[in-house]
Parts: structure tokens; sequence; C-alpha cells
């Protein structure tokens, strides 16, 4: 009897954790660890947006001021500002960026020549290679008022040159180039992969029926890959709250004229906490940030999954 | 005819688009060949007037800036990406197998870090303050050691290998461990490539953990130094060495077309190897985006 007993408890115990299961959690412990303490320890800093932190009360010696922060922040001219420039650039950023890729895709997809295509990828996914940094000194190279090539081609047709780096007017439309500039050679590629694996039988049944080559393009190629640009654009809208730092503070050598249109959630709160050391509005504006930016994103997916359930991200 | 005159036409706008692409590495590789005082009085242009070395000099004459930087950042991106590679393969497996007990609570952790994250301010309290990772070398490294998205990514590779492969191994005997480093890292070298080239980007072109957490002059990565030079060319001053005491002032620094040689010398490099990898680095995006 005693030893059936044992036999039983042996059993039950070698069910639960075995070693197995001992080694696998010891194969994912590091990383795990490190998320713990990277990802989701600043998570609970978040309520440093209401506290008034002081370096040497740390953060929970700090005192708690509730909503002092945020109404600072939002009754400030700033809070309109930097929302609008977020919101308005990303929306721009992903509309002509789509546009830019899928057209470019479509186009690249009536190339026969396989070493012209190779050609024109390998020099279009140049840009994406490069940092910002960099990119920012290309963009200094022609806009550079004095001695940059576009001021210099102008002053030789004895026309004025353009105080580029002053002129705030300009700067959504400069930004949205350099961000298709970037981009777009890498979007076309994974669209023109989607391309590629449209069902050749589709196009040779057109063919058939009589269809030219622009009717193909709309019925077969853009009807085709429209789930998965859709689905791409919705997943990146749930983004619009997180701008590309890189982009927005190299490009503009963070020059204050251009802050009316420029300036951004991410490099506000950068400048917030590095240039002035405000703790407290940098953390609300973070604050705002991750919380609404997470329901925009649930909210995103949620449509995404309405229209295509695998394509959503969970 | 009609289908030349139109494959001609799409030639045409898809090389307009190449221009751009082209003509901003023109533009700097040019410069920096080009006499200063030509580009002080001319501006900028896209061919070289008179073809001129003299940025290249002054930046191999002083180079102990730009040597420490690329030493700096070679060695973190290398270390670096073996770390998160190592770690990130490890994480994926044993999220892939089927009887790990632990696998869907870990799986939500990973991917809920690519929905909501605690912003800036908290890890830049996190890493200053309590970890005093500020002005280390480890702070290099561990900036962005595990990627969700490339967690992921792997997990789904890992479950994509026939599970006969692992079972034979298991009948064997083989621990966990050995089927990891053994049987599936060997089958997924396409994936484990990926990642790693896809890291090495990232690290090598990172500027922005060097602009929060690092003030010391001797740990600065190749991008932030273009960045901090761009604001002040004066910085290549402080890698000269050879400068007798007091003239300091007197030698002027041909600060455009040195500006451009410090590009050209920091991005080369990576323009030169990344063409090659170009099949990889795509395939893992392409990957990445369908899920």
């Amino acid at each position: 009897m005693l030893e059936v007993k044992s036999k039983t408890q042996i059993k039950v115990k070698k069910q639960w954790f075995d070693k197995d299961n001992r080694q696998l959690t010891l194969l994912s412990a590091p990383a795990i660890l490190y998320l713990i303490i990277f990802a989701y320890l600043p998570m609970f800093g978040l309520v440093l947006a209401f506290k008034n932190y002081r370096y040497d009360l740390g953060i929970l010696g700090s005192e708690w001021v509730g909503f002092k922060n945020f109404t600072f922040f939002f009754t400030s001219q700033d809070a309109w500002r930097v929302t609008r420039n977020t919101l308005g650039l990303n929306a721009l950023f992903i509309i002509t960026g789509t546009a830019f890729s899928t057209t470019l895709a479509l186009l690249m997809f009536e190339v026969k020549k396989r070493f012209c295509i190779k050609a024109y990828q390998t020099i279009l996914i140049m840009p994406n290679f490069i940092s910002w940094v960099v990119a920012g000194y290309m963009l200094y190279a022609f806009l550079n008022p004095q001695i940059g090539f576009i001021n210099k081609t102008l002053e030789m047709y004895s026309k004025e040159g353009v105080m580029w780096y002053s002129n705030a007017k300009l700067w959504p439309v400069i930004l949205t180039y350099c961000n298709i500039w970037k981009n777009c050679g890498l979007s076309s590629i994974i669209y023109y992969g989607a391309l590629m694996a449209i069902d050749n039988e589709l196009f040779e049944a057109a063919e058939l029926d009589g269809a030219n080559k622009l009717q193909k393009m709309w019925h077969i190629s853009i009807a085709e890959i429209a789930p998965v640009i859709l689905t791409m654009t919705i997943l990146s809208l749930g983004n619009i709250f997180r701008a590309d730092f890189g982009l927005f503070y190299q490009l503009t050598r963070d020059s204050s004229t251009l802050y009316e249109t420029t300036d951004v959630i991410d490099t506000y709160i950068f400048r917030a906490l590095k240039t002035y050391g405000d703790i407290g509005t940098s953390s609300a504006i973070g604050f705002f940030q991750s919380v609404v930016g997470f329901i925009v994103i649930l909210c995103a997916n949620g449509i995404v999954r309405k229209l295509n359930k695998n394509a959503a991200l969970f | 005819m009609r289908r030349n005159k139109e494959s001609w036409l799409i030639h045409l706008i898809i090389i307009l688009f190449c221009i751009p692409c082209v003509a901003a590495f023109l533009i700097v590789v040019s410069v920096s060949l080009s006499k200063e005082k030509e580009i002080l009085k001319n501006g900028y242009s896209f061919l070289p007037r008179n073809l001129d070395f003299t940025s290249y000099r002054y930046v191999f004459e002083n180079s102990g800036q730009i040597i420490r930087s690329y030493f700096v950042t070679g060695l973190s991106t290398l270390m670096g990406t073996m770390l998160s590679v190592l770690l990130m393969a490890m994480l994926a497996y044993s999220l892939s197998r089927q009887n790990f007990k632990l696998r869907t609570p870990l799986s939500f952790m990973v991917f809920f870090t690519m929905l909501f994250s605690g912003g800036l301010v908290p890890s830049y309290i996190l890493v200053t303050q309590y970890l005093h990772l500020a002005d280390t070398f480890l702070i290099l490294l561990l900036s962005g050691l595990i990627n969700a998205w490339h967690v992921i990514l792997l997990k789904t590779f890992f479950k994509s290998i026939e599970s006969a492969l692992i079972e034979s191994a298991k009948i064997d005997g083989a621990s966990e461990y050995r089927i990891l480093f053994e049987i599936v890292m060997p089958v997924a070298r396409p994936a484990i490539a990926t990642i790693a080239l896809l890291g090495s980007l990232a690290r090598w072109n990172d500027w922005f953990t060097c602009m929060l957490y690092i003030r010391n002059e001797h740990l600065l990565t190749l991008q932030y130094l273009l960045q901090r030079i761009m604001l002040n060319a004066e910085m290549l001053k402080s890698g000269m060495i050879n400068i007798p005491a007091g003239l300091e002032k007197a030698i002027k620094v041909p600060e455009e077309t040195v500006r451009m040689a410090m590009v050209v010398i920091a991005t080369g490099p990576m323009l030169f190897v990344f063409p090659f990898f170009q099949k990889y680095f795509v395939k893992g995006i392409m990957v990445g985006s369908v899920k």
C-alpha cells in the first residue's frame, strides 16, 4: 500500500514542473528579467506624472501633486501645437507613404528585366540604411541658406534664396518629402513581394478576356494587395501618437524657429526632460502619450480585426 | 511599338524616384572631395571643381576622436548584437515549445511591450538614478537588447521546424539546452541571420542612447559624434595631438568639407556591406509585417 501511494505522489509531481520545464524556464529567464527591468519597471514610473519629483527624494519620497502637472501642460499653448503636429504629420506621412510605395511597387511590377529591378531596388533602399543624422547632413547640403545647393542654384538664375531653416511653413512638406525618401524604397519592396505572390492564372485569365494593362492593374493587382495595404495602414495609424524622433530632431537641427510646425510630442518631452530638467511636465505628457497611444492601438487593432481576422495584432 | 513607349515611361518614372536617392549620396561625397574655399564661395555642388583630399587628410591627422568612436561603435554593435541574438533565441525557443507551462503568460508579457510602454521619462530616471548606468559602456550594450518583434519572429520560425526533429532528440535523452543549440539554431540560421543584421544596423546607426545617457567623450558612438560635429566642427579639434601649444586657435578647421568627409567615413562601411544583405533585410521586414 505504501509503495503504491509513493508512486502516485511521484507521478503527480512529475506532471507539474518536470526537468524540461525547468530548463525552458532557465532559458527564458535572462530575457524576461531584462523585460521586467527595462520595460515593465518604467511602466510603474508613470506615477511620476502625478508627483513633484525631486532627485534627492526619489520616486516614492516625492510629493504627490495630483493633476497639477497635467493642468500646467494642457493650459499652455504647447499642448495643442505638439499634438496637432504629431497627429497631422504622422497622418500625412502614412497617406503619402502608402500612395508612393504602392505606385512604385505597381510600376516595378511592370518591369520585366530582372537586372533592372534589382538595380532599382538596391538604389531605392539605400536611404534606409543611413541614420537620420546623416540624412540631416544631406538635407543641410541642399538647404543651407548661404551655400546650399538649392539657394546657390536660385542665385544663378538671379532669384532670391529661401531662408529654409527659419521658415516654419515649408517644413511639413520638407519633412514629408524626407520621410518618403527614406522609407518608400523598403515599403515598395514589401508591396512588390505581395504583388509577386498573386496567382499568375488571374492575369492570364484577364488577358484572355481582353483586359488591357490598366484594367489588369486595377482589377487584379490593386484588388489583391488592397487588404494588405489596408491593414498595414490601419496598424500604422495605431502608432499615430508616436513620432520618429530622429526624423523630427535631426532634419530640423532642433531649430526653435521651426517648432511651430515641427515640434512633436516626442521632441517636446525630450526637450522638457534634458534641456529644462522639467520632470513634472515631461512625465505628464509621456503619460498622456502612453495611455492615449495604447487606446488608439487597441481601436486600430479592433478595426483591423473586423476586416481581416488574421492580420490583426491580436 | 506601343509596348516600348509604355515601358520607357515606366522606367523613366522609376528613375525619377531613384534620382533623389543617388543625388543625396553624390553631393556628400563630392563636397568631401572639394576645396573648402570653393565650397564657401560657390556652394555645395554635385561635382568637385578641384579634386582635393584636404578634408580627408585633416580627418586622418586628427583621427583620435574618430578612431575612438569607431572602436566604441564597433564593439557595442558586435557584442550587443551577439548578446541580443543569444538571449532572444533562448526566449523564443522556450516560447515555441508546446510543453512549456509558462508559455502563454510569458508570450503575453513579450507582446504587451509592443502596445504599451512607460515612455522616455521613467526609463531615463530608472537608468540614471536607480541603475546608475549613465556614462557607461554597459548602457550601450543593454539599450534595446530584447526586441519583442524579433522575439515573435524567431518564435514563429522555431515553431515551423519539424517536430519530428525535436522529438527524436528528446527520445535520445537530449536536454532542452542541447536541442536549442545543436539542432534548432543551426536549422534556423536564416531567421537568426536576419535578426542579427537588423540588430547590427540599428546599433551601428544609434545616436539616441548616447544623446540621452553619455557625456564622457571616450564613449561616443559614431553617429552621435557626427551629430555633435554638425553643430560644432570645433569638436574635431579635440582629437588633435600634434599642435604646438598656443597655436590651437590659429588653425582653422575646413568645416564644411570635413563634415562631409566624416559622413563618408562614418557611413561608408554600412553602405558597402548592406546591399549584399539586402535579401535578408527585406525578408525580415516582410515576415515581420505579415506577423
